[in-house]
């Protein structure tokens, strides 16, 4: 359909990016609706009222949430840019990669910036496990999707721009060249692809949006994106 | 009868509504496969091999290639063998993302609050977990209100994704409404589900894989016998 679509979003929200840089690789028509996630708008409430969360992707009268579950309805309602492959076994593949970037890969990674003592050198431990993983699923490929980035890249979003930003904040050392050169060097590469630098925020304005946000996220280990 | 790359395994526990959920699928799509139940007590080198990530069930082997995590199994199969059998997620794009999307809250809210209530050690988490349970299947009474726009399934006129998804799970409610003393699935709060259920329960393939749930209350009540 030719109608603009809307996507709410953040600009802080690495899930918010991976809606975005779907739409943009699709060459999509889109508006970029920015939500104030502390005081949340009639449309976000009326359009995720179960989880209250962003991003949307409001197509039409009709509205999709949850990051993943948008990045492939875009890739399947948009025609272009192929997003997933399309062999069934290398689908199942990505899809399992992207499933392991949320449910291990990011909570690792998170709880070893937001805690301390014995506590962070356990996420630690497990934060180092999980992205030597992701790192070996690189093996002789340029991006996760291959010749060009995927489903699993646009997953991995957060540890190509996020993770090195909050790490920085945290005061830790994770995500190194030294420790992970294939993971670093393919993060380079996605940030230079046009569709992702479009969508990212300046690095320095992350940094201190993070920053200002240190106690309150240590306190609660709750993100807060926007 | 394999498409592809050769045959079938599935690494699985009769117990767990994840491997249910794919038996369902490999049935209703009429797939031969050879069944091999895990102790996951003692993992076996095939499970080990397979998922080394996870080391869990369900796993896959389609021809020595794994495919682990249910969901990511479940559209594999939908996907690999489109022209075999019914169509398991629907048609469009749209519906799709819808089915994904209840998918992914019965998974993360209706499976925990029925965790909870099987491994609810005092009567006040029990209390609770029962409360959250039936939030979430008065939310899915109203998904499914609106995903089977008046016909007999979530997936329309035959059982799609989300009802197996679903489904996957009734045997269970069963044997924890014997064990808390409460009805979750009560025809006065989800009439819709209450007679979904009686519906999907009719399916050879369902009735082939789902246990009873005699055997499945002996299994849980075994459980939350270890409990702390």
């Amino acid at each position: 359909m030719a109608e603009t679509a809307k996507l709410l979003g953040t600009k802080g929200s690495p899930y918010s990016h991976r809606a975005e840089v779907a739409l943009r690789l699709k060459e999509a028509n889109f508006e970029f609706l920015h939500e104030d996630l502390a005081h949340k708008s009639d449309m976000l409430l009326r359009y995720n009222p179960i989880h209250k969360k962003i991003p949307v992707l409001v197509h039409g009268e009709k509205s999709i949430v949850e990051s993943l579950i948008v990045v492939e309805y875009v890739d399947e309602a948009f025609d272009g840019y192929a997003i997933l492959p399309s062999d069934p076994y290398e689908r199942a593949m990505a899809r399992f990669w992207a499933r392991y970037i949320d449910e291990k890969v990011i909570p690792a990674f998170w709880m070893s910036c937001w805690t301390d003592g014995e506590m962070q050198k356990g996420f630690i431990a497990q934060a180092k496990e999980t992205l030597t993983t992701l790192e070996g699923q690189l093996k002789g490929k340029k991006f996760f999707g291959g010749d060009s980035i995927g489903f699993v890249d646009l997953a991995a979003g957060m540890v190509a721009f996020w993770f090195g930003i909050l790490q920085e904040v945290a005061g830790i050392n994770l995500l190194n060249e030294e420790d992970y050169p294939v993971l670093c060097r393919w993060a380079d590469d996605y940030c230079s692809i046009e569709p992702v630098k479009e969508s990212l925020l300046d690095r320095k304005l992350l940094v201190a949006h993070f920053a200002s946000k240190k106690e309150k996220i240590f306190a609660t280990k709750a993100p807060v994106y926007d | 009868m394999a498409e592809g790359k050769g045959d079938l395994k599935l690494l699985g526990l009769w117990a767990t509504p994840f491997v249910m959920r794919v038996r369902m699928v490999l049935e209703q799509k009429g797939l031969k496969y050879e069944n091999l139940e895990q102790d996951l007590s003692n993992k076996s080198e095939l499970l080990l091999k397979h998922n080394p990530i996870y080391k869990k069930v369900p796993v896959l082997i389609h021809g020595g290639s794994a495919i682990c995590e249910s969901l990511v199994i479940l559209q594999y199969i939908d996907e690999n063998w489109s022209k075999t059998g019914p169509p398991l997620l629907p048609s469009t794009p749209y519906e799709r993302a819808i089915a994904r999307f209840w998918t992914a809250y019965i998974d993360d809210k209706l499976l925990a609050s029925l965790k909870g209530i099987l491994m609810a050690a005092t009567e006040e988490a029990m209390t609770e977990k029962i409360a959250d349970t039936y939030a979430a299947l008065e939310t899915l009474e109203g998904a499914f209100k609106k995903c089977s726009a008046g016909k007999g399934f979530f997936g329309g006129d035959s059982i799609g994704y989300l009802d197996i998804i679903l489904g996957s799970l009734t045997v269970w409610i069963r044997v924890l409404e014997n064990i808390s003393g409460a009805k979750l699935l009560d025809e006065t709060k989800v009439p819709l589900l209450v007679e979904w259920e009686k519906r999907f329960l009719t399916a050879d393939y369902v009735k082939k894989v789902l246990p009873t749930v005699e055997r499945l209350e002996e299994y849980g009540r075994a459980r939350r016998a270890n409990i702390g």
